[in-house]
């Protein structure tokens, strides 16, 4: 039993940090502090990463994966993590990807997968519909059956950066006469096929992260269906599974904890810094164990995953905690800058100041709060999550 | 014991409600929100017409002699309907420090205005290093001949791009956080040597930084006694408070009637949310926290009408915490059972969400007024 690194591992993370120092672009530091991304900024690290071989760092070997094993693959993320580099966004590499080469035909598994491991295709997630949220099988997009094309109709929503979206992957309605579950189709959709519509969703924050994609007689070709007709629901849960295990956040959080330390030690409550202060450091403190009480549980999950036991229901401790975390977080930078919580950058930026209001840190606080509200209801509400650990863990 | 308002002040409540109900509905305040002005002049116009501005204030301000049991009524409603204009600075903290502190011919002067709602007051009492302190106060008045001439910064200055006026705090002795040689300046918009960065905050208010280099102050504008000034400002807190309470009280109602409703119209695995007992436990959850913050806010406002300095203190600090720990399950207990749906900007549920959240943070925070309150014995 040990918790340490060995020497080769120690290696391995020496030479990720080295890379990451010589190759990340310096217009891309500190991107935690900037309000949005532009799609070149995703994807040139994206592509840096992808030139290295280190874009898909899940994949297997054959399919242009590293090699890696859970031990390497976790000391990676860790190391993106620690350097705050823009993420590599998960909807290619982590969640179609895995479902085109595990159910995929050759000619999918050519076409897709390669563009995905270099960044030159963009991929978003066309699950949730205005109707289908944590009820995801009463979905009701429907595809028809014509020759050599399905005809779409529906509407999808919360579809993460779809404005940049070369491409879609889609849970359709392709029979209406069984159990919901039966009659879903996993449909891989051109973005720019005509009768496809992107409407934004601005969010609280002020952000353009989510939209609406309306599709209406969209032809998608019956050869970009993955796996069988009406068993599209078989991937689906493949790729929540998936979709859970990332959802931690332990080294994000981490970072997020280390980047709030530094605000509350620059900031001066009753002639100290806000670290002295007893009533918040009692709750940095307790926020911090509760970070390492959740990395320890992913480690072992990691471990068992080494072992060859697939994530099971325990990801969805990973996700209820991980999400909580991050909330937390947030909840507790906004309750460090007090007062300048209050200005909204985006409105005074927009009308050209060249200044920020209050300290460091601060400016984005507010909005930052209120984006990871988002946290504890996507990917699986957090009260669904307990739904499946009472179901499948306690047998309830 | 009498709960029960007057029938003047349910004449009032009512009467407020309805106009709020007519003229400001969330559309119109989402249009005011982004507007270049921010605010509604034609609706303060109103406000003042029918005697909003007038009722918490005594008579010698041109007042009804009212007291915060008024200004609870009004800031509940202007909670519901998520109003942005800057009643809370003007009327009650404005005119708390001029009423308190102010001589027979201010009360008149600046009174009369306040009251007619021709001029809004913004207060610059904080200061970006003091935090939530009042008595940090570092920008300096130095005397000049029979003026006084302050230099320094106010910090998140609310309604400060709308006022006409500002009641600004200065030291004249002593060193910070020192509660005596804390001195209180009338500065009028415009005066030169008084700049400021306007800017929105996330909640939909407007406010400054304020930066004071060499402003000019005559006798005529000191409040109150020189040095004197931190106990005006204490009571002015308290009932800014009690106010602020009352508004965050009209925010839950909202929320809650809002989640409710929306859980019950939601449907899910082909039944209403509202029926996952999950969801019903979190609702009663949001049913209690704003039961407990109805009350705290009825006894901060029935204190400060009383007029026991040590009971308002506690009362005010009180429920200054219980606020802010009942707006944080209401809020984020409204989001989440609206799902993706709270997290837009589309529906109403996220700026009462954003509202009561920034509350905790105006006149301090849960901690801060924990201490306060651990303190006091």
């Amino acid at each position: 039993m040990k918790l340490t690194f060995t020497p080769e591992e120690i290696a391995f993370r020496d030479e990720i940090r080295a890379f990451i120092e010589e190759n990340y672009p310096q217009n891309l530091k500190c991107v935690g502090d900037r309000e949005d991304l532009t799609k070149e900024d995703y994807l040139s690290w994206h592509r840096i990463l992808g030139a290295k071989g280190w874009s898909t760092p899940a994949w297997p070997v054959e399919y242009g994966g590293p090699g890696w094993n859970a031990t390497q693959k976790y000391i990676f993320g860790e190391e993106l993590a620690r350097a705050e580099t823009v993420p590599v966004l998960p909807f290619g590499v982590n969640m179609v990807a895995p479902v085109i080469y595990t159910f995929g035909t050759p000619e999918q598994k050519a076409r897709f997968l390669p563009k995905i491991q270099k960044g030159e295709e963009w991929w978003c997630q066309g699950y949730s519909e205005p109707g289908a949220g944590s009820d995801l099988a009463g979905l009701s997009t429907k595809a028809v059956r014509e020759g050599d094309y399905y005809i779409v109709n529906g509407q999808k929503t919360w579809t993460t950066l779809a404005q940049h979206a070369d491409w879609g992957f889609f849970l359709v309605r392709t029979d209406s006469n069984c159990k919901p579950q039966e009659g879903i189709s996993f449909l891989l959709i051109d973005m720019k096929t005509p009768g496809v519509e992107v409407r934004p969703i601005i969010t609280m924050d002020g952000a353009h992260e989510v939209n609406e994609v309306w599709l209406t007689d969209v032809k998608v070709p019956v050869a970009n269906r993955v796996f069988e007709e009406n068993k599209g629901w078989t991937c689906a849960k493949f790729l929540l599974a998936h979709e859970r295990t990332g959802i931690a956040q332990v080294a994000r959080s981490k970072v997020g904890i280390g980047r709030l330390k530094k605000l509350a030690n620059e900031t001066i409550a009753d002639g100290q810094p806000l670290t002295k202060d007893r009533d918040f450091s009692r709750k940095l403190s307790e926020l911090e164990i509760d970070l390492r009480a959740l990395e320890v549980t992913e480690l072992r999950v990691l471990a068992n995953e080494q072992k060859g036991k697939g994530p099971g229901a325990e990801s969805s401790i990973l996700k209820i905690n991980g999400s909580v975390i991050q909330q937390r977080i947030t909840e507790l930078f906004l309750e460090a800058v007090g007062p300048y919580g209050a200005p909204n950058p985006r409105t005074y930026k927009a009308e050209g100041a060249n200044y920020a209001i209050g300290p460091q840190g601060a400016p984005m606080a507010a909005l930052n709060y209120f984006n990871v509200r988002k946290t504890s209801i996507y990917g699986g509400s957090n009260e669904i999550q307990r739904n499946i650990i009472a179901k499948l863990v306690l047998g309830l | 014991m009498d709960f029960d308002f007057t029938d003047e002040q349910k004449m009032l409540r009512d009467g407020l409600s309805r106009l709020i109900a007519q003229k400001y509905t969330f559309e119109d305040r989402q249009r005011t929100v982004t507007s270049k002005p921010g605010w509604r002049p034609d609706l303060w116009s109103e406000f003042a017409e029918m005697g909003l501005m007038m009722a918490p204030l005594p008579e010698e301000m041109g007042g009804l002699d009212g007291d915060a049991i008024d200004s609870m009524i009004i800031m509940e409603e202007f909670g519901k309907g998520l109003v942005i204009e800057p009643y809370l600075q003007s009327v009650v903290c404005a005119g708390s420090l001029i009423k308190n502190a102010g001589s027979e011919a201010q009360k008149s002067e600046y009174g009369e205005k306040i009251a007619s709602g021709e001029s809004i007051f913004a207060v610059g009492l904080y200061e970006a290093e003091g935090r939530f302190d009042p008595s940090y106060v570092a920008t300096a008045a130095k005397k000049n001949g029979n003026d006084y001439v302050l230099n320094g910064q106010k910090a998140v200055v609310l309604g400060g791009p709308m006022a006409t006026s500002f009641v600004i705090s200065a030291r004249t002795s002593g060193a910070n956080p020192d509660e005596n040689g804390i001195s209180l300046f009338v500065v009028e918009k415009g005066q030169e040597g008084l700049t400021a960065q306007d800017y929105t905050t996330v909640d939909g208010l407007r406010a400054s930084e304020l930066f004071l280099e060499g402003v000019v102050v005559t006798e005529a504008a000191v409040l109150g006694a020189i040095g004197g000034g931190f106990a005006h400002i204490e009571l002015m807190r308290d009932e800014a408070i009690a106010a602020l309470c009352a508004e965050a009280v009209g925010l839950m109602s909202v929320a809650n009637a809002q989640t409710i409703e929306y859980a019950k119209t939601r449907k899910q695995f082909g039944v209403p949310i509202s029926t996952f007992q999950v969801l019903q436990h979190a609702m009663v959850n949001m049913l209690i926290a704003l039961e407990e913050a109805k009350s705290m806010a009825l006894l901060a406002a029935i204190e400060c009408a009383g007029g026991d300095a040590k009971l308002r203190a506690k009362a005010c600090a009180a429920a200054k915490v219980k606020i802010g720990q009942s707006a944080r399950i209401v809020g984020q207990n409204a989001i989440q059972i609206h799902g993706g749906m709270g997290m837009t900007n589309e529906l109403a549920i996220s700026h009462y969400f954003k509202r009561l959240t920034m509350i905790d943070a105006q006149f301090g925070n849960v901690d801060y007024h924990l201490r306060r309150y651990a303190d006091m014995d």
